[in-house]
């Protein structure tokens, strides 16, 4: 069976079982839509103020859905020692992590849709010709959150006290990633085009390949612990 | 000339620490043959298990798994491997059905609707088999746990108290399935707290004591009364 195969059948089995449980899910929307309200609530209609502070409202909103979805990515493979499963599984390790990453990809991609037309809609914003620059921004954002992520997911997953250990270890990884999407986001909701912002959009792909290749290269070691 | 034994423990180790585990244990099964491996709680049986498993790694000694070392070549070993621990590896938010073709798609031996009904069939769980898990009982699950078992062909089974949990008919046929797989020259080597019929499978008895091996004998010829004799002698004055 090819690597991609077996990378498909961990995503299906996740997917799956997300989808029946919706345990994430539903976490997720109720605590977007919380943090959507507390934070209209906090900066009023003032335009001016919300001009500055609309990025990064957007992105802390992203980054805190996220980590509480990566958060729990393995911690269904603790329960009755499937964990153990995927270690003795013949085969490329990395392709796990990557069944994994689809997954969680999915999962975030369909959470910051949600979260993107709420936001739209609280705050009143035109996105017009920005839309599809910051498809791709919040594309390439989505990746590298979910890459390092995936992978410290699985690393703190035996912790005891990983709820805290997680988002310590991650956030300073994801400082470049953090950085670049606020900086284009900012630029292309004060409608700059595209171009105004290549700089930050080359980071987060540089980034995003470095992470992906990193979490592939050293799942295996994660797994085997 | 003899084969090599499907499992060879050399010298094998393990601290956690301070704490000694496993202080020298050298132990061989050959094909065909089933190994007991008894002793009290701590003696460091689901260690040993987990050792030969791949899951853990020993601190000093040598483990080889069908001709190959167990820690250099772990991926190699793998694919030679059963293994039934503690945990019965099933996703409860999937059916029956989907937890099997999961692990055996994820094992690169993807099996068919009507194998998957097959192994189902021999632990009477068929006609739940499109329930989901969670709803099942910890005997059921047992039961799909060992059913798992039965769509892969290993040379090495690693049963950690796989009778554990299940009823006397699922016990009736997983001892079938056993001596079926002896039969076939697989190699097995349990972990069981029971010295009731579940011993029946075994040709050798081990008693593990204070990290090392007190006893290692042949069944033939031990009743009950004898392996509790036994037991109290090497397990608990060893522990």
């Amino acid at each position: 069976m090819t690597f991609a195969r077996r990378a498909l059948v961990v995503a299906w089995k996740d997917l799956l079982v997300e989808r029946r449980s919706k345990e994430t899910l539903n976490a997720l929307l109720f605590f977007s839509l919380l943090l959507l309200f507390v934070f209209q609530f906090a900066l009023g209609p003032d335009r001016e103020r919300l001009a500055g502070v609309l990025p990064g409202v957007l992105w802390l909103g992203f980054i805190l859905s996220a980590l509480l979805a990566l958060g729990r990515t393995f911690l269904i493979e603790r329960e009755h020692d499937c964990w153990e499963g995927l270690l003795l599984a013949p085969g490329d390790k990395s392709a796990i992590y990557l069944g994994k990453l689809g997954a969680n990809l999915l999962l975030m991609t369909v959470v910051e849709t949600l979260v993107l037309a709420l936001f739209v809609v609280f705050f009143d914003i035109d996105l017009g010709r920005a839309f599809p620059g910051l498809v791709l921004v919040v594309a390439l954002g989505t990746v590298g959150l979910g890459a390092v992520g995936t992978l410290f997911a699985a690393m703190t997953a035996h912790i005891r006290a990983r709820e805290v250990l997680f988002p310590v270890l991650l956030l300073p990884v994801q400082i470049p990633v953090l950085l670049a999407t606020v900086k284009a986001t900012e630029a292309l909701l004060l409608g700059e085009p595209l171009g105004a912002a290549a700089h930050w959009v080359k980071l987060l792909a540089a980034a995003d390949v470095v992470y992906v290749a990193v979490a592939l290269l050293t799942f295996d070691v994660v797994l085997e612990g | 000339m003899t084969s090599e034994p499907l499992i060879r423990l050399c010298d094998v180790r393990k601290d956690f620490g301070p704490q000694i585990v496993l202080a020298g244990v050298s132990l061989e099964v050959r094909s065909g043959e089933a190994v007991a491996l008894l002793g009290g709680n701590g003696a460091g049986k689901t260690t040993l298990l987990k050792i030969v498993a791949t899951v853990m790694r020993p601190t000093a000694g040598q483990v080889r798994v069908a001709g190959r070392d167990a820690v250099r070549d772990a991926e190699a070993v793998r694919g030679q491997l059963g293994f039934v621990g503690h945990g019965a590896w099933v996703y409860d938010d999937l059916t029956a059905a989907e937890n099997l073709r999961f692990w055996t798609a994820l094992a690169g031996r993807p099996a068919s609707e009507a194998e998957v009904g097959v192994a189902l069939a021999a632990v009477e769980l068929d006609r739940v088999s499109r329930a989901r898990v969670r709803t099942f009982s910890a005997g059921m699950k047992r039961r799909l746990s060992l059913a798992r078992l039965t769509l892969f062909s290993p040379a090495v089974l690693l049963l950690d108290e796989p009778f554990a949990g299940l009823d006397q008919r699922a016990k009736k046929w997983f001892e079938g399935h056993l001596e079926a797989f002896k039969d076939r020259g697989g190699a097995l080597l349990m972990v069981t707290h029971s010295f009731d019929r579940e011993l029946g499978v075994a040709d050798r008895i081990t008693i593990l004591a204070g990290g090392r091996i007190a006893l290692d004998t042949p069944r033939a010829g031990l009743d009950p009364d004898d392996l509790q004799r036994l037991y109290a002698a090497h397990a608990e004055d060893g522990a």
